[in-house]
């Protein structure tokens, strides 16, 4: 039940290095597009082949550049649903899942197995519908079925849910939320919404540039991202260079405010991160003077841009968010933020910031 | 009234088709996966029978199978004579209608979404079966469309048949070559029941193909 990968695949000027010990449960790689989150996946599935490394699978040998070990991908035993599902458009819903069935000798098994698969995923209705005749919802759902009667001992997700509309995206994340549960086995998900790894996912690895940032549970990571390109990832808006000024204090020359923090300021120049929805006008630490430039409504959520008193010039807007019912009338003239919530990021920047300043 | 020019034509355009269909889908799926300068190479070799004239076509299938060259003394050995002889026929229409299968299916093979041969791999299907039985059926326009060129380029060939294998009535006459040598002898009669023989079967060749693709959508 668990996943050992470390392999590296070079493309010109853009370098995969993937190194990730996956103990089993979900998984999620969070990531901008481009950053080699889908190429990961395609190499374990053996669609891809990297140039060095190893990859494991319960024991079991998927890959070795030094033995010369490369199963194909008939032999790796690992689902991969596609972010457009891949369905073979000239087979019927049936016929997509029977494909998967194929090698199974006992035929009246198979048949079982299909009924089953069918009712599972609520497809009796279409299944002799074509693949372009149903809605997104149910292709998903044939495609999960499909990788389902094939029995993989892994699977993978990619951006399962960015070709389905909203509302319907919301039904099919608790669905698979519950389905897999039941499956079990090991999953690594692929997505670049953090809502999404948040919901389904036990662990998440942050990836930038082909590189992971930052492996914990989603907790650990979402509470502390670490890196600033992981707090961004992970949806942090307010970020800005710092420097230590005790183990306790940092100042922030960019919004001209000293910030005391909870954790120890482990270095000399860092970055902090504050989360939009942790200013409160009524905080006890780091209440600063600011004044409002502008807002945005969401249905249920107002976005407030504003600035300290003592900000730079060009220096971005900061972003507060909080519910719409608790948007006050008047806006308050100081914004304060919790030592506990002032995320201190150590980055791979953090030497030429040093020569800038 | 002799059918020998129809038999003749049907069955080189059929065999010749049949090869070229198989040999064209091969190139056409190895050479797509190839990287670009090999792949950009080997176009212009198997498209230049397209472009160039049909005896020039003709001129490099008499320099390559004539009686006194080496493969075709070579041939001769294993009792096959490609010059003069039906079969040569054969070897000409596939030189000329190669290219038109090999293109239609590369452009078809190019648009097939890749990931639908990535998932049936990851399922456990094997290349054989993912081939034939998803590749082939979703490129399949294409693939038909180049089979019916190069089935109506077979059948209408004309210069290269004529260098290679002449115009012997009986033996190695063809539609297009009969209808040549009846104008020139005066027939036009028999001339025109050539050209209506031929406009036939193209008619029909059409139809089939209209009727195939409507009755396969209908069921899809």
């Amino acid at each position: 039940m668990s996943i050992s990968i470390h392999i590296k695949k070079n493309f010109g000027g853009f370098c995969l290095q993937l190194d990730l010990e996956h103990p089993g449960g979900i998984t999620g790689l969070l990531g901008p597009s481009g950053c080699g989150k889908s190429t990961a996946l395609k190499c374990i599935a053996g669609i891809i082949k990297p140039d060095e490394g190893r990859i494991e699978l319960d024991g079991r040998v998927l890959f070795d550049s030094k033995e010369r070990v490369n199963l194909p991908p008939q032999e790796r035993h690992v689902g991969y649903l596609f972010q457009n599902y891949a369905l073979f458009p000239n087979m019927t819903v049936e016929g997509n899942i029977r494909c998967a069935l194929r090698h199974k000798k006992n035929r009246r098994e198979a048949e079982e197995r299909l009924g089953s698969a069918l009712s599972l995923m609520e497809l009796s209705d279409c299944r002799r519908l074509y693949p372009r005749q149903i809605s997104g919802g149910q292709q998903q759902r044939t495609a999960l079925a499909r990788i389902l009667v094939s029995e993989p001992d892994m699977l993978l997700l990619d951006e399962p849910f960015s070709a389905l509309d909203s509302y319907l995206r919301e039904q099919m994340q608790s669905q698979i939320h519950r389905l897999l549960r039941e499956y079990g086995k090991s999953v690594l998900l692929v997505s670049h919404s953090r809502d999404e790894i948040y919901y389904l996912c036990d662990h998440v690895a942050v990836m930038n540039r082909g590189r992971i940032l930052r492996y914990g549970t989603v907790k650990e990571v979402f509470a502390d991202p670490g890196s600033p390109a992981a707090a961004l990832l992970t949806g942090c808006k307010n970020i800005a260079p710092a420097r230590r000024l005790s183990e306790h204090e940092v100042e922030v020359p960019d919004w001209g405010v000293r910030l005391k923090t909870h954790d120890v300021v482990k270095e000399e120049h860092l970055e902090v991160g504050i989360r939009a929805h942790y200013f409160h006008p009524n905080a006890r630490e780091n209440l600063f003077p600011v004044y409002i430039t502008g807002q945005r409504e969401d249905p249920f959520e107002s976005r407030i841009l504003f600035r300290y008193q003592t900000q730079k010039e060009g220096t971005p807007d900061l972003w507060w968010r909080l519910p719409k019912d608790r948007t006050p009338q008047i806006m308050p003239k100081k914004l304060g933020i919790s030592s506990h919530n002032v995320l201190l990021l150590y980055g791979e920047q953090k030497e030429t910031d040093s020569a800038d300043g | 009234m002799d059918l020998y020019p129809l038999i003749n034509s049907l069955r080189i355009a059929a065999i010749s088709c049949t090869i070229v269909f198989f040999a064209g889908i091969c190139a056409a799926y190895y050479i797509s996966g190839l990287p670009p300068v090999i792949k950009g190479l080997l176009d212009v070799f198997l498209t230049l029978p397209m472009v160039l004239p049909p005896t020039v076509c003709g001129y490099f299938l008499l320099i390559l199978l004539g009686p006194k060259r080496p493969l075709g003394m070579l041939l001769k050995k294993a009792g096959l004579r490609f010059a003069m002889n039906w079969y040569g026929g054969i070897a000409a229409a596939v030189l000329v209608a190669f290219p038109l299968m090999y293109r239609t299916a590369r452009g078809a093979f190019e648009g097939f979404d890749e990931n639908l041969e990535y998932s049936g791999q990851t399922l456990g299907l094997s290349n054989t079966y993912i081939f034939w039985r998803i590749r082939m059926p979703v490129c399949r326009q294409g693939i038909l469309a180049g089979v019916v060129l190069s089935f109506a380029r077979a059948l209408g060939e004309y210069g290269a048949t004529s260098m290679l294998i002449g115009y012997v009535p009986g033996r190695t006459a063809t539609i297009s070559t009969t209808v040549y040598q009846l104008w020139r002898t005066n027939d036009e009669r028999g001339a025109f029941f050539w050209v209506m023989v031929n406009l036939t079967i193209s008619a029909v060749t059409m139809i089939i193909v209209n009727l195939l693709e409507s009755g396969k959508k209908k069921t899809q």
